[in-house]
């Protein structure tokens, strides 16, 4: 993989899910590609197959047909636990609910994934705490927080595991409007900062707007 | 990442003590319960072993008294003259310890303590007027005796060479002689140089371990009551925190946590969480097995003249069986919950979803376990044998009837939803089935514990109230009397009836009966044995033929083993055959006897003169009187009938206390149970219960609500119990211990009993309830309103 090689890239990807009138086409041959320090928006109705997109392109599911390739990484040939390692070294999720670990405090939480890949780093973990508001939280639980905090710590969390590519699924959909602001202003800086591919699912066309490349997914394929 | 993977699940504990402290008070319980018992048995094991080692029993023929309990020194000469090898031995008592002397030159190897002496330390064995002992007999022998303690020595006896003996007890006689397993081979027979001695082979000289056995199964069935009671603790506790980590799990398994490291780590997790369990477990069932083993102890020598020590040992058999329930006991119960992460799939639900609605289909699964249970306890009732079987019979009726308890109270509950009238009673009914999956487990603990204790109270009674009857029957005479010689028992036959008295001599010989090791008693047939004795099967005229010596009275458990029953015929010796004209029960013994008549037992037994005597008299104290000064009885060898039922009857109490003290111990356990469920819930049922507060009914009466509901359930379980405890008594009654001891007894029923061990049951219950009530009267409005604020 050369530096402009994309980071992620989607060639003609195939996903249904079975129902009780059938299997239902979620994705149709969708084609996409990111590269690094890139910022791309996803947006498209409920139901489109946004989060499918995103879940196959961090390895957390698996599609019918074509080729997913994450950091150099060919994730049809890769085996679960493979799998389960290129996410851990090379990709970060937030979710819209967050998904912290309730038993551990902030600290480790933004320590966590960085730990479990091998490589966590004390002082960008400190520094991460300071530019996200965190720094009098650390030995606070998840519970006590704020919904709008408790995205920073998933925020943190990814950024912390120096990721490659950093998927975001509606990360504000959670937070009121001025909370969402921050919050996004600070994913964006960091992401910038460490040079890693964005692909953010969203609804709304103000956030799409200020990634660098806007896509929009409809009836599983990419307009 | 192993590290960061454990401590994050790890983590879940640190946050949750409450579950924390459930899991491990669970098992330690659990584990505690089941390594005690398993400890009083190794040490009784332990004392068996020893004492076989000491006195030889089992291993070595012996030469013993056809009568009486004496043998001169002079036949030990001319036995030995005559080429038998063996070794003389002579016993007594010393302030209750027995003192057993032998020469350790000519005893057989394995005999005394002559694996001592026979290897190399003879000289110290030899040196001085001493006796070795272990430390705990050490302390009860006199301080005058010099003692060496030797730890090899079994509990309650001292042993010593033979002339040291001999003088400690002020003897010159010997009490028997061991015979060396290799005999010259020309020797002339016994009866030809010693006729009034006799040998008893080593099959006959009785095994304390076989006889015991069914005593110490019945105690491991207690012990693994308990841990199944104390288990299911730990299933709901794991259970709950499994259900509970659904989010983190999938989160981990997003951050890139591979499911079989997952898996591992998850097994390593509960391994860790179970040895703590089971080290606090192994502990608590030291303390338990110290606390009984002096009342088993007292069991054991009470009914079988077995003599286990008093102080308790570490072993390794115990704390690895201990240790062993504890790891697997543990595994079993995360099993479940681990295959249900390892199929989940990583982008289900992450919703806590246990103590929902169970859907039909695991009610379904639930049916089909419950009647593959108690059919294949049917099953077992109709053809198998032997005590493994009916334990399996035990075991397969209370899990069939464990899981049958929760479906039976849906259906209950279903109606009262429908049969409700005012919306909070309707809710009332309704949340309460929905909490039954929940506490379904915890339920069945107690409906166990509550029927195992009607099963063994209604087993125990019943026994007492046969067993005192039985006392009355077969101890008819007002006084026993053994005489000392030949002529203070011709005294007594001749001299007594002139007074009034009549005197019923006890004739008795160990033998063999049908192949099957018996006591073969010749009784003169009279109004007491004919007006007292009731039989369970019989001819008619059965004392008519006992009498004429064409009949004989067997007790249960020689018919049961021997295969026999009324009318056939058994052989007493190479040309006298007598038929069974009666089956007779015998409780609390566990060895065959055979009653024939005094003449028949006399013209097979000419050697045996009677020294022992049932007296029937109208006025104990002047036949005492006349015992004592006109014909020298001394006071010890006169026994009051009152005086020898007492005494049966405190044996008999005792050896219950132990199976008594695991039942409130298995109650207690079961209780928790209940008191951990509820708590461990508490925290899931905030969301449930906030709208209802919302709608307007106080956290008071909410509260109350709950102890209520509580209440239904622990009147239920008692409900259901009851017939289950019933079979349960009735399997003990007519399986176990027809199995066990050879004798059937009749079933009684205690509705007082019952009621009282229901209201105890209902109070605990709602103790165990009143903490989480209690708490959830006082939870602060903002907690409710949380689970509002959380909703999105």
């Amino acid at each position: 993989m050369t530096d402009s090689d994309p980071v992620l890239a989607l060639r003609d990807v195939w996903k249904s899910f079975a129902s009780a009138d059938g299997q239902v086409p979620v994705l149709r041959g969708v084609d996409l590609a990111v590269s690094s320090g890139e910022t791309v928006a996803l947006t498209g109705e409920s139901g489109s197959g946004k989060s499918t997109l995103l879940h196959i392109a961090g390895g957390l599911d698996t599609f019918d047909k074509g080729n997913v390739r994450l950091a150099g990484h060919d994730l049809a040939a890769m085996s679960d636990a493979k799998r389960a390692a290129v996410r851990r070294s090379e990709v970060a999720i937030i979710f819209q609910q967050f998904n912290l670990i309730p038993s551990l405090n902030v600290a480790d939480n933004i320590a966590f994934q960085a730990r479990i890949a091998g490589h966590a780093d004390e002082v960008l973990i400190a520094d991460l705490a300071g530019r996200l508001g965190l720094s009098d939280q650390l030995r606070k639980y998840p519970e006590a927080l704020s919904g709008g905090q408790q995205q920073r710590v998933a925020i943190a969390r990814a950024i912390a595991a120096r990721p490659r590519v950093l998927l975001a699924d509606e990360p504000t959909g959670n937070l009121d409007e001025r909370t969402s602001a921050e919050v996004l202003d600070e994913l964006l800086a960091l992401v910038a900062d460490t040079g890693a591919a964005l692909l953010l699912v969203t609804h709304s066309p103000a956030i799409a707007a200020r990634m660098g490349r806007r896509l929009h997914l409809s009836k599983g394929q990419l307009v | 990442m192993n590290r960061a993977c454990l401590s994050a699940l790890l983590s879940h504990w640190v946050r949750n003590p409450l579950q924390l402290f459930a899991f491990l008070t669970g098992l330690a319980l659990a584990t505690g319960l089941w390594a005690g018992v398993q400890a009083i048995n190794a040490e009784a094991r332990a004392s068996y072993d020893a004492a076989a080692a000491t006195l030889g029993k089992g291993q070595f023929d012996q030469i013993v008294p056809a009568t009486g309990d004496v043998i001169a020194q002079a036949d030990f000469v001319t036995l030995r003259r005559a080429g038998w090898l063996v070794s003389p031995v002579v016993e007594g008592q010393i302030d209750g310890v027995r003192i057993l002397g032998f020469d350790p030159l000519s005893s057989p190897i394995g005999f005394g303590v002559s694996q001592r002496t026979q290897t190399g330390d003879l000289g110290a064995f030899l040196d001085g007027d001493r006796l070795f002992a272990n430390a705990e007999t050490t302390g009860q022998l006199p301080s005058g005796i010099g003692v060496v303690t030797d730890p090899s020595v079994a509990p309650g006896i001292a042993v010593g060479e033979i002339g040291v003996v001999q003088r400690l007890l002020k003897r010159t006689d010997l009490s028997r002689l061991v015979v060396q397993p290799e005999q010259p081979l020309q020797r002339p027979a016994l009866a030809d140089i010693a006729p009034h001695l006799r040998l008893k082979s080593a099959s006959q000289t009785a095994d304390v371990g076989e006889l015991t056995d069914s005593f110490h199964l019945n105690l491991t069935a207690f012990g693994l009551l308990s841990f199944a009671v104390g288990i299911f603790i730990v299933y709901s506790t794991i259970g709950l925190a499994f259900e509970q980590r659904r989010g983190m799990v999938r989160t981990l398994r997003a951050l890139g946590v591979s499911l079989p490291r997952l898996i591992a780590l998850m097994v390593i997790e509960v391994l860790l969480l179970a040895l703590v369990g089971a080290i606090i477990g192994i502990f608590l069932g030291y303390i338990v097995a110290g606390v009984l083993l002096p009342d088993v102890a007292v069991t054991l020598r009470g009914l079988y003249g077995a003599d286990v020590a008093g102080t308790l040992q570490f072993r390794a058999s115990w704390l690895g069986s201990g240790l062993a329930v504890a790891l697997l006991g543990s595994l079993a119960a995360a099993v479940a919950k681990i295959w249900q992460i390892a199929s989940m799939p990583i982008l289900a639900s992450a919703q806590s979803r246990a103590w929902s609605m169970r859907s039909g289909r695991a009610r379904g699964v639930q049916t089909v376990l419950a009647a593959t249970s108690l059919l294949s306890a049917v099953g077992l009732a109709w053809f198998g044998t032997g005590l493994t079987a009916g334990f399996a019979l035990l075991g397969c009726f209370l899990i069939g009837a464990a899981l049958t308890a929760p479906l039976l109270m849906h259906p209950v509950l279903a109606f009262a939803v429908s049969a409700a009238r005012t919306p909070v009673a309707r809710w009332f009914w309704a949340d309460t089935r929905q909490q039954l999956p929940g506490l379904s487990l915890a339920l069945m603990a107690l409906m166990l514990a509550i029927s195992a204790n009607v099963g063994v109270a209604t087993m125990v009674s019943s026994f007492r109230l046969t067993f005192v009857a039985f006392l009355d029957q077969r101890l008819a005479p007002e006084l026993y009397v053994e005489a000392a010689n030949a002529a203070q028992a011709n005294a007594i036959e001749t001299r007594l009836p002139d007074s009034g008295v009549t005197v019923l001599p006890l004739l008795a010989i160990d033998t063999q009966v049908a192949k099957q090791p018996t006591r073969l008693f010749g009784v003169r047939v009279g109004p007491t044995y004919r007006d007292n004795w009731v039989f369970l099967d019989a001819q008619p005229n059965a004392w008519e033929r006992v009498s004429a010596g064409s009949g004989a009275v067997a007790n249960e458990q020689l018919a049961r083993r021997a295969g026999l029953w009324v009318g056939d015929s058994v052989a007493l010796g190479e040309d006298q055959t007598v038929a069974l004209a009666a089956i007779v029960a015998d409780y609390g013994n566990p060895r065959g006897q055979l009653v024939i008549g005094e003449a028949s037992f006399r013209k097979l037994h000419p050697e045996i003169e009677p020294r022992q005597f049932g007296l029937r008299t109208d006025d104990p104290e002047m036949t005492r009187r006349i015992l004592v000064s006109d014909l020298g009885l001394a006071e010890s060898a006169i026994t009051d009938q009152s005086a020898l039922k007492a005494t049966s009857l405190q044996v008999f109490d005792r050896t219950f206390t132990v199976t008594a003290a695991l039942n409130v111990l298995t109650l207690v356990v079961a209780g928790f149970a209940m008191l951990m469920s509820l708590l461990t819930l508490a925290d899931l049922r905030v969301p449930q219960l906030a709208p209802v507060w919302a709608l307007g009914i106080t956290r008071r009466r909410i509260g109350k609500l709950e102890l209520l509901r509580t209440l239904v359930f622990a009147v239920m379980v008692c409900i259901i119990a009851l017939p289950v405890g019933l079979v349960l008594a009735w399997v003990l009654l007519a399986i176990i211990n027809v199995e066990a001891f050879g004798w059937r007894l009749p079933m009684f029923l205690f509705p007082g009993d019952y009621f009282r061990l229901f209201l105890l049951s209902v109070l605990a219950a709602i103790a165990a309830a009143s903490w989480p009530s209690l708490r959830l009267m006082r939870l602060p409005p903002a907690r409710l309103l949380k689970v509002f604020a959380n909703e999105r």
